[in-house]
């Protein structure tokens, strides 16, 4: 894959064009989408589709879809859904065996996966899917399923035009622009209420399904524009993570008493391992039928903040809300590096917007360091 | 080892409205399959079965309210070798249960004609209040593809999968947008146990905590954040005050906030 410096800007036309391009091509075109007041990840057929002319306000527990004054078909940061539900899906049933006449025969899951095109996804998501490669595909063992669904997808990055209220992407080096990862990546360019989409090749595959669509070539002043666009987004960011080193700084306080006081308001709900793009952990459920000749075991999100999760011979391992709570910021801020060579936050703001009573990762990793 | 008998079913009412044992009935599918794996001996709901001799199983729906119940439940055991409690009112005392935040004295003379004519105890309280019990499976009503799995897990000699954590793990799995966050309508879901598959959030509603506390509850730090969506003492209380008002975390929850 070579990152291509040629540029070139769509129309909303062309955006329309794009979605039927991948279409043909045999693509599952996913992407953002206005459901029970949010924006969700869901199929979509067309460009109305699009939460266009929606943007939404977010802070800590706190949501809400507003009308913008404009057009804008990206005008909005990322939902409470991520891509995690395509490439990792909640459910995976993983087996199943079916005893008949005293034998019993075991069927693996080989339901093939569709392949996806992701439209809109952001630099903080990319990275959190490079984050999720590591995990699933690093290492000696490949997950399947990750795999089947994760090697042909296709992704259409939007490099974001404004920062949400929870966002942090900046502070983490992981956006807002959209930097490698994807196969072609808009910049939404508003002029006169008019959305032109600067576009930037990202792979052999971009380029192709580019090729087809009706398009001109991007101007010196495109460029200039976009690269204001991002650099606004940059210097707007709803929170920052705070400087330093931050692994060394939560593991020499794992005593600190702002564990306790954030064990106080945390209600071990589970809600942000699983709005995060990242968390990957799951149970696994056998089940078998009334009659005992059918079983199945399925794989599931499951969180570190459940007691199950834990659960080792005797009990769980971490019975305090302040020991889940601290194994859950620890790892993800610090212990991912040991495991997996990075931070396993991109800054998205997911777990700060979508915890029902507002925790927020920066604000309790700043309470650590300020020493209170 | 002995012969493969057919394990014997038996399901009994204490003071409870039916709907959980109509549960069973409501699994018209899987009906046969029970009926192929256990033999249902006693369901007054269904057969016209009648006590005798043993079970291997006894489902209890219901509270006990009276001296007399609280007799039966320990025959039940007597006879029983497993007994699963299904259902609020056997799990936590059900919406009965407010009478024992009252005077049941002064409730029977505003309900009935007869005051005289009631023999009640001042409570309604779980099963497991009187006798051990092997399982309690939740819910107002109970999930009824919960109960299958608990009487296959049963038959397998397996632990059932029956999650104990939020219910907002529930909606996130079905990918539900969350109504408190998104909508800011009070939802009880955090502090509840799992099982109904996050339904009302499904259909933009609160949780209203049919199945109960959940595995480790925090309702205060939930409450604090109700009245920051504006709930008054009264209200908070109030959303404590359902169908599993005795059952601990929200009976403490529900008396912090006024009676
Ligand atoms: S920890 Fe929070 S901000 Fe970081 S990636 Fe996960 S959900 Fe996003
Ligand atoms: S931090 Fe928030 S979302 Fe996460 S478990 Fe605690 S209360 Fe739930
Ligand atoms: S709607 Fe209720 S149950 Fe669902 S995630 Fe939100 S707070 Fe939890």
């Amino acid at each position: 894959m070579e990152a291509g410096r040629e540029q070139s800007v769509l129309t909303v036309a062309g955006v329309e064009a794009l979605f039927a391009a991948l279409r043909d091509r045999g693509y599952r075109v996913v992407g953002p989408t206005v459901r029970d007041q949010a924006i969700v990840y869901d199929d979509i057929a067309a460009v109305d589709d699009l939460p266009r002319g929606w943007t939404d306000e977010q802070d800590g527990g706190h949501y809400r879809l507003n009308r913008r004054d404009d057009d804008a078909l990206f005008g909005y940061v990322v939902g409470p859904h991520s891509w995690k539900k395509f490439l990792h899906p909640p459910r995976q049933r993983l087996w199943s065996a079916k005893r008949e006449d005293g034998e019993t025969r075991v069927t693996a899951d080989v339901t093939e996966p569709p392949r996806f095109a992701f439209i809109g996804v952001r630099a903080c998501e990319l990275n959190a899917i490079a984050i999720q490669d590591r995990v699933f595909l690093g290492g000696p063992f490949a997950d399947p399923h990750y795999q089947a669904r994760r090697e042909d997808a296709f992704f259409v990055a939007v490099n974001c035009g404004q920062a949400g209220g929870t966002c942090f992407c900046a502070s983490m080096k992981t956006g807002p622009k959209a930097e490698a990862g994807f196969d072609l990546a808009l910049t939404e360019m508003l002029e006169g209420g008019e959305s032109r989409f600067l576009v930037e090749v990202g792979s052999d595959e971009g380029r192709d399904v580019l090729a087809a669509l009706p398009r001109e070539p991007a101007t010196a002043a495109d460029e200039a524009t976009a690269i204001g666009i991002v650099a606004r987004t940059t210097a707007s960011m709803g929170r920052a993570m705070p400087e330093g080193d931050i692994r060394e700084l939560l593991l020499e306080n794992l005593e600190h008493p702002r564990w306790d006081d954030v064990a106080e308001r945390c209600l071990t709900c589970g809600n942000c391992t699983m709005v995060c793009p990242t968390c990957f952990c799951t149970s696994v459920e056998d089940t078998s039928d009334l009659t005992g000749t059918e079983t199945s075991r399925e794989r599931r999100w499951d969180s570190c903040f459940t007691m199950d999760f834990s659960y080792i011979h005797g009990g769980s391992v971490r019975s305090s809300a302040k020991a889940r709570y601290r194994q859950w910021m620890t790892h993800k801020l610090a212990t991912w590096f040991d495991q997996f060579g990075t931070s396993g936050c991109v800054g998205c703001g997911r777990c700060v917007t979508w915890c029902p009573v507002g925790i927020d990762i920066t604000e309790e990793v700043r309470a650590i360091q300020g020493g209170d | 080892m002995a012969e493969a008998h057919k394990p014997r079913l038996a399901v009994w009412k204490f003071a409870s409205c039916d709907g959980c044992q109509l549960s069973l009935l409501d699994c018209e599918d899987e009906l046969l399959a029970v009926a192929d794996a256990i033999d249902i001996a006693y369901f007054m709901e269904a057969t016209r079965g009648h006590i005798s001799g043993r079970y291997d199983l006894s489902l209890v729906e219901g509270s006990i309210t009276t001296a007399h119940a609280a007799e039966r439940i320990r025959e039940v055991r007597r006879i029983s070798d497993v007994v699963i409690t299904i259902g609020a009112c056997a799990t936590a005392g059900g919406i009965q249960a407010l009478r024992n935040f009252a005077d049941v004295k002064e409730y029977a003379s505003i309900v009935y004609a007869r005051p005289d004519y009631i023999s009640t105890l001042a409570t309604s309280t779980a099963i497991a209040d009187h006798i051990r019990v092997e399982f309690e499976l939740r819910g107002c009503p109970i999930n009824k593809r919960q109960l299958v799995e608990v009487v296959s897990a049963y038959l397998a000699k397996r632990k059932p999968v029956t999650p104990a954590h939020s219910v907002c793990v529930e909606c996130k799995l079905r990918g539900t947008v969350c109504v408190m966050v998104a909508h800011g309508t009070p939802c009880l879901g955090p502090v509840t146990h799992a099982g109904c598959g996050a339904l009302c959030p499904a259909y933009d509603r609160g949780c209203y905590g049919c199945f109960g506390p959940m595995e480790t509850p925090n309702a205060p730090a939930l409450s604090d954040w109700l009245s920051r969506l504006g709930m008054d003492d009264r209200s908070i209380s109030r959303v404590y005050s359902t169908f599993n008002t005795d059952a601990e975390p929200f009976r403490e929850e529900k008396e912090r906030h006024g009676r």
